[in-house]
């Protein structure tokens, strides 16, 4: 194997080395300032005879298997320094986020790259090593000579992540601006893996996630979330996050989000909720959970009965985002009463000019808000439904339950 | 109020089944040995052991539910994290070995549980090799566990064969809570023996993971203690049952030694039919899910600890080392049974020395690691509780270590 990289495991223990080739003393940490560079040990932690000395990066001459050589040797004294990232401290044995595997990980070694750089070497974070090979070393740490163990390790395959592709995680606020943690990697993930991993993490951990990421991510990643789990995040969250987060999310998701809190932190989260949203959610928690009412989504396509398909597939293009799951618009009177429902293919090969009313679909199949899961499930099976209109006790709409929800339910049992 | 109880009474059930099945799993095919042979040998007289025994159990189990529920963290995890890799390295490897003896000593139990009924240990033990692993692989997290609680109810026999068995209840109570020490070597051995195998080192790592999986939070923790709390006790009611049932049935008549719990139950025949057959049925439940326990708990604790994928909600492809691990103590464990002439009892006697070597770290690391408030926040130990967790730590460990002793002596002779 080549000397063009080195592994924590290795540089931990190494001998350094003054202008005339005596023993300073030994690697005890490496610290990288993410701040300055996100790839660089920045600082060599040795233990001499009495208290830990920092070595600069630029005071490295030559680094080896054999030890670290030093141009320049006017250490100063190691201080405890906010900007620093300890990797042995920090990162060893914690749990990252693997971005490109989309799960947590928890770090065995590091790998880095021994690059020259003006005439002196430098190392360079590159993966962080995780599976049985990084096992072996670690066990075998300081036990064996460096050399031994790298040529014991080599039948087994290495398992390692890209350092760019991982998200550190740190709990304090502080802390995470100084050593300019994002979470970019998680905001681009799909919510569903997003929501994964923060169900894998501890709960401070979450949270740190959820206070840090964009509001809408984090209001999409909520709704995939466990409810037991959903309930304890918002619970730690200050009551005006939560409500960003909530905000984001539709009506209905919301209500379930809060359904799951205590009543007093549900009651503090209302409140800090937009005037808006607010009356929406607090009608739709009037609903029994198990109920069409508390299972139904507020938002969907209505026209009036007269409408034609043009004036449908104008309104079908302004929201768009509905389609997703949704695959009938609702025919109302004007009371707002469902007097039918059209599937959205029909229109697509119907003329622009034909009305809704003779499209509508023969049966017309509906609950009203009190009906109950089972019901539910039943008619959704029965009749191959994707969308299933739920009406008042008086006939007025009041949402649409989709074929998702009902495989929560299912999932649920 | 009424509903401030209702919700209550709903987060004990949700919260049921971690502490429950881990005090209950105690009493597996050894510890109706241990019960049943101190009844038989010296009828009421140990009883009061039960008492200490319950709170050292509730005292190390909450403290591992409570790691659990606040750091929403495995005990492996933890120790790792607060440790470092090879300290992890070496328990993890301890704990293999002892967990796959004791599986050994269960599928024994299994056999000789069913040879009793005439069935041939060469069908009952593939058999229900093939069943634990089914159970394990096929099923989901959720119904693994309904599958556990409902095994729990099996105990119920105990209760109802030492009823039969119409033992002295004057005597079992008075002795119940009325020391008695008397200087004959084999009673201290049958005490340090049946306190010193109380708690086992898996059932801390078995019941921290089980609440973490669960997703139980701080916020639901005093059901969750509640739950712990009952547990213990009903494991100790079930020991009750099971060394009055022997007093009852062999020490009044004649006490003596008996090799193994089927001696037990043939023991309990003159008192009727189903005195003995749910004697039998007791224990063959008892071994059959511990043999389901102890691997899947080994596979968690060593996965989550060594940084693998781990869970019943995995698949063979994405937690291989997982299922691998778990298949191969079931193969192994439940092969070694069918093998004529292999030294059982040695094994047993050997799992009991690793476990009796491995539990003071465990309990040291717990201790330590509960009391950081870093990983605690305010739920670390109060002073008070504190003594009593290190008291009971060291009588443990202290009962632990003569247990050791004694059987190394006994392998040597």
């Amino acid at each position: 194997m080549p000397e063009t990289i080195l592994y924590l495991t290795e540089l931990v223990g190494l001998r350094v080395f003054d202008l005339k080739r005596r023993t300073l003393g030994r690697i005890k940490d490496a610290a990288i300032v993410p701040v300055l560079d996100p790839y660089r040990v920045d600082r060599f932690l040795i233990g001499s005879s009495y208290s830990w000395l920092a070595i600069r990066h630029d005071q490295v001459r030559q680094i080896s298997l054999d030890g670290i050589f030093l141009a320049d040797e006017q250490l100063t004294p190691y201080h405890a320094d906010e900007y620093m990232l300890r990797l042995v401290r920090d990162l060893l044995d914690q749990q990252i986020i693997d971005a490109q595997g989309r799960k947590v990980v928890r770090v065995t070694d590091m790998t880095f790259r021994v690059a020259a750089v003006n005439g002196h070497d430098e190392l360079r974070v590159d993966e962080v090593d995780i599976g049985m090979r990084s096992i072996l070393r670690r066990v075998l740490q300081g036990a064996l000579p460096r050399r031994w163990i790298r040529l014991l390790q080599s039948p087994i395959p290495p398992h390692s992540i890209p350092w760019t592709l991982t998200d550190i995680l740190e709990p304090d606020p502080q802390r995470r601006v100084r050593l300019n943690i994002t979470y970019r990697h998680l905001e681009e993930m799909h919510p569903a893996d997003l929501a994964d991993i923060v169900e894998n993490l501890s709960p401070e951990d979450r949270e740190a996630i959820f206070e840090t990421i964009d509001s809408e991510v984090a209001a999409e990643t909520l709704s995939e979330v466990e409810p037991d789990i959903q309930a304890s995040i918002l619970e730690s969250l200050e009551t005006e996050k939560a409500a960003e987060i909530l905000e984001e999310m539709s009506p209905a998701e919301a209500a379930d989000a809060l359904n799951e809190l205590e009543e007093d932190t549900k009651a503090e989260i209302l409140d800090e909720l937009d005037s808006e949203p607010k009356s929406e959610v607090e009608e739709l928690l009037e609903f029994h959970e198990k109920s069409a009412g508390g299972m139904m989504y507020t938002e969907y396509i209505a026209l009036p009965e007269d409408a034609n398909v043009a004036t449908a597939l104008a309104a079908v293009r302004e929201k768009t985002e509905l389609l997703e799951f949704q695959n009938v618009l609702l025919l109302v009177d004007r009371a707002g009463k469902l007097k039918g429902v059209v599937p959205l293919a029909r229109l697509f090969a119907a003329e622009a000019e034909k009305a809704l009313r003779e499209l509508a679909a023969d049966d017309l199949i509906h609950v009203q808000t009190g009906a109950r899961e089972n019901q539910i499930t039943e008619l959704f099976d029965k009749y191959n439904l994707i969308t299933l209109p739920v009406t008042h006790g008086d006939g007025r709409v009041a949402g649409v339950i989709t074929a998702d929800d009902v495989i929560s339910v299912l999932r649920q049992r | 109020m009424l509903k401030r109880m209702r919700y209550q009474l709903a987060v004990f059930f949700a919260v049921i089944g971690p502490g429950f099945i881990t005090a209950v799993v105690d009493n597996d095919a050894g510890g109706i040995f241990t019960y049943s042979q101190a009844g038989a040998k010296y009828g009421y007289l140990p009883l009061w052991t039960l008492l200490p025994i319950t709170v050292l159990l509730i005292v190390t189990q909450e403290m591992c539910s409570r790691m659990g529920a606040v750091s929403g963290k495995g005990l492996s995890d933890l120790i790792r994290e607060e440790f470092g890799l090879r300290p992890t390295f070496l328990i993890m490897a301890a704990l293999v070995a002892a967990n796959l003896t004791n599986v050994m000593a269960n599928f024994a139990g299994v056999a000789s549980s069913l040879e009793l009924f005439h069935v041939s240990r060469y069908i009952s033990v593939p058999l229900a090799a093939v069943a634990v692993w089914l159970l394990i692989v096929k099923g989901s997290y959720a119904r693994v566990e309904k599958v556990f609680l409902f095994a729990c109810v099996v105990y119920v026999g105990y209760i109802v064969s030492g009823v039969l068995v119409k033992p002295d209840w004057k005597e079992a109570a008075i002795y119940s809570v009325k020391p008695v020490l008397i200087m004959d070597p084999g009673y201290i051995t049958m005490l340090i023996g049946m306190v010193g195998t109380s708690v086992a080192p898996w059932m801390q790592f078995y019941l921290q993971a089980a609440v973490v999986e669960k997703g139980i939070s701080a916020r639901d923790y005093a059901e969750s203690r509640i739950e712990v709390i009952v547990g213990c006790i009903v494991m100790s009611v079930i020991a009750f049952f099971i060394i009055v049932a022997c007093a009852g049935a062999i020490w009044s008549q004649k006490p003596q030694d008996i090799q193994n719990a089927t001696d037990a139950a043939l023991g309990l025949k003159p008192f009727g039919e189903y005195a003995y057959l749910l004697f039998c049925v007791g224990l063959f439940n008892a071994s059959l899910f511990a043999a389901c326990i102890l691997p899947l708990s080994t596979a968690y604790t060593v996965c989550e600890g060594l940084g693998f994928e781990s869970g019943v909600n995995h698949t063979f492809r994405t937690a291989p080392v997982f299922y691998w691990l778990f298949t191969f103590l079931i193969v192994v464990g439940g092969g070694v049974v069918l093998l004529p002439g292999f030294p059982l009892v040695k094994m047993i006697l050997a799992s009991q020395v690793i476990n009796g070597i491995l539990l003071p770290f465990v309990l040291i690391f717990m201790i330590m690691i509960v009391n950081k408030q870093r990983v605690m926040k305010e739920w670390t130990n109060s002073p008070v509780y504190n003594l009593v967790a290190w008291g009971a730590v060291v009588v443990m460990i202290g009962l632990t270590l003569a247990l050791v002793g004694i059987t190394v002596r006994q392998m040597v002779s």
